[in-house]
């Protein structure tokens, strides 16, 4: 089975999201930076179904060059194959970024044959755009569902998986859609769709020696254009330090009983 | 010339969330001088138009065909584009839900458009160019940013709550009116195929009390305190990423950004650090209670409330209080 996954590099903030001078940018000076969480679910399905059904996984970004650290990450919790597609700028619109990788995705295929399955975070954790993996699956001209949390592949290493299905399960206000989609097939998933493993001893030396593909793309910018990035307002108000301790009890339930749901 | 506003609905039941787009849109379609209609689609859609008239569409259009029984993104997003195409649209508004932002993202990928979701405000400029300005939630809400869109058709989806659904001052006429898209039968194949019921008791979104717990409880095991106190106030345990993260929890448990987001009228978050992306999630309790030993920790200086010292002794402490009143 050949997956495809599409991860974002991201800033990891911590109490507070700072911004830049210029109101372009998260000001990361001090931050360290991560994928996604829904990404990082993405890679660990990608290599969970890799492991039952035999196959490859490739890991895809398009960001700075230091995005190499997240492609990384993803070879030390198994993923086989990374592809950086550099940029310049802090951040790219989502249809340039869509078009950029539906374009290095289909120089992937021409050489390597078809991913049975192209997996992409629900929206990214930055810019949250809900957009980009449904722009990807409509340029190749594929079936997407969105906010998955489920997933299963009939068959097994023997099965010729471009004819099979892949079930894909979507959560709702009390309990879950069920989605049936002809492979090759893209879907976007959620946080929650596994409990991504941690990178082992053996994982953090293959990450060191994984060769990363570096492919140029070029693309028009799309029409939604950043003017500034602001922090929201936020309601500061002074803290009631109701007590030290176990202590502190009556003065907490007297709170409870004053907001009435100790009824 | 319209302004489209698409509406869900749950098999013939409007969702809350369509009349907030519908109230969202209305002052908008006004300034900048489109009619507002909505659209309906797939089986039930008929019943869901009713109220629509009532909250400001001129026209509501009810579309139905062979491929649309239940929800599939990529039919409803092309019945979309064929409605655009075929009544003169130059905008589309939905509410930023699971579903309203993948159906928009399906319509601006069909039409090579851009696509600004999860808007607060929207902003027509008045130079006469047609372009917008919008401010949207980056992070999970943790982030402003204001952008302008340029574009034929201006596509938007309005941030899930950030508007209360108001009926029209004054009535619109809301004409039903048929439409039958021309799909091809391959659309079926991202239709919803089965639907699985889980019946619950009171859900993370919904209960009047959540129990927070983070790394500082420390175990799987170490939560039974908190689920005993969640109990006693007839409420539910909620819990951090760093939580699931170690298998403590579920991660339908999870509160925040990649989690759910909360609103009970009290949140009690133990051994939880406040990091903004848990913090989004937690905002909108009505009052928290954050007990932590560290008096520095974000989650204490942004609480109302606030008790310093060790969760497992504090929990249980008042637990016992709660039952010590209640005799
Ligand atoms: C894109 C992205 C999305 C994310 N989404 C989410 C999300 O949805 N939800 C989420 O929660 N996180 C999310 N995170 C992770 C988040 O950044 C934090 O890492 C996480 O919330 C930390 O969890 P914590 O507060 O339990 O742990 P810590 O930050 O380690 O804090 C533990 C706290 O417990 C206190 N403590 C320790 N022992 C005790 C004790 N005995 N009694 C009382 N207090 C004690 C400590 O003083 C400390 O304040 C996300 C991160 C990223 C990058
Ligand atoms: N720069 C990028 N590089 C690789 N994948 C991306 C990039 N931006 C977005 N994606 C993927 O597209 C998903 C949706 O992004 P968005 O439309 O920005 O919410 C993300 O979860 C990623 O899987």
């Amino acid at each position: 089975m050949r997956i495809l996954v599409c991860v974002k590099r991201v800033p990891a903030p911590g109490a507070r999201i700072n911004v830049t001078v210029d109101g372009q940018a998260v000001d990361a000076a001090h931050l360290g930076f991560t994928t996604s969480p829904h990404e990082e679910c993405a890679v660990e399905e990608a290599v969970r179904l890799t492991e039952i059904h035999g196959g490859q996984v490739t890991v895809m970004t398009l960001g700075p060059t230091e995005a190499e650290e997240q492609l990384r990450y993803a070879a030390s919790v198994g993923a086989h194959h990374f592809v950086l597609i550099p940029i310049d700028e802090v951040d790219w619109d989502p249809q340039r970024t869509a078009a950029a990788l539906s374009e290095a995705i289909a120089e992937v295929e021409i050489t390597d044959g078809a991913f049975d399955l192209i997996l992409f975070g629900n929206e990214s954790a930055d810019a949250g755009g809900f957009q980009v993996g449904v722009r990807v699956a409509n340029r190749l001209d594929r079936p997407v569902v969105n906010g998955i949390k489920g997933i299963e592949v009939g068959g097994d290493a023997s099965t010729d998986l471009s004819t099979g299905v892949v079930s894909a399960r979507r959560e709702i206000d009390g309990g879950f859609e069920v989605y049936e989609l002809p492979m090759p097939a893209v879907l976007g998933v959620k946080e929650g769709l596994n409990l991504p493993r941690y990178p082992t001893m053996k994982g953090r030396l293959a990450s060191k020696k994984a060769v990363i593909a570096t492919d140029q793309r070029t693309a028009d910018v799309g029409g939604q254009e950043r003017v500034r990035l602001h922090r929201p307002v936020e309601q500061i108000s002074e803290t009631v330090i109701l007590g030290t301790g176990a202590d502190a009890a009556p003065a907490v339930v007297d709170l409870l009983e004053e907001l009435g749901v100790l009824s | 010339m319209s302004l489209l506003v698409v509406c869900d609905h749950d098999r013939g039941s409007l969702s809350e969330a369509s009349l907030e787009a519908l109230t969202f849109a209305r002052p908008l379609a006004a300034a900048v001088g489109l009619e507002l209609a909505a659209v309906v689609i797939g089986e039930g859609a008929e019943a869901a138009a009713l109220d629509l008239g009532a909250h400001g569409a001129e026209i509501v259009h009810v579309a139905s065909h062979p491929v649309l029984t239940d929800f599939g993104p990529e039919a409803w997003g092309e019945t979309v584009v064929q409605l655009v195409h075929s009544i003169g649209v130059t905008a589309v508004v939905a509410c930023g839900t699971d579903r309203g932002n993948e159906v928009v993202a399906q319509v601006a990928a069909r039409l090579d458009q851009p696509f600004v979701a999860n808007c607060l405000s929207v902003d027509p400029i008045g130079d006469g160019s047609g372009n917008w300005t919008m401010t949207r939630v980056q992070w999970g809400g943790s982030l402003l940013e204001d952008t302008t869109l340029t574009a034929g058709v201006r596509l938007v989806t309005v941030a899930h709550h950030a508007v209360e659904a108001e009926v029209a001052d004054e009535p619109a006429a809301g004409i039903l009116s048929a439409f039958s898209p021309n799909l091809d039968g391959s659309l079926a194949r991202t239709v919803v195929t089965d639907r699985v019921v889980l019946t619950k008791g009171i859900t993370l979104s919904t209960a009047p009390v959540v129990v927070g717990g983070g790394r500082g409880v420390g175990s799987a095991e170490a939560f039974a305190p908190l689920e005993e106190l969640a109990a006693e106030l007839g409420g539910v345990v909620g819990c951090s990423r760093a939580v699931t993260n170690n298998g403590w929890r579920p991660h339908s448990d999870q509160v925040g950004q990649t989690g759910t987001r909360i609103a009970p009228e009290i949140y009690i978050a133990s051994g939880i650090s406040g990091a903004i992306q848990h913090w989004v999630g937690a905002m909108a309790a009505k009052n928290i209670l954050a007990i932590n030993t560290d008096q520095e920790a974000n989650m204490v200086t942004r609480a109302g409330h606030a008790v310093i010292g060790d969760l497992h002794q504090v929990i249980p402490a008042i637990t016992e209080e709660v039952r010590r009143r209640r005799g």
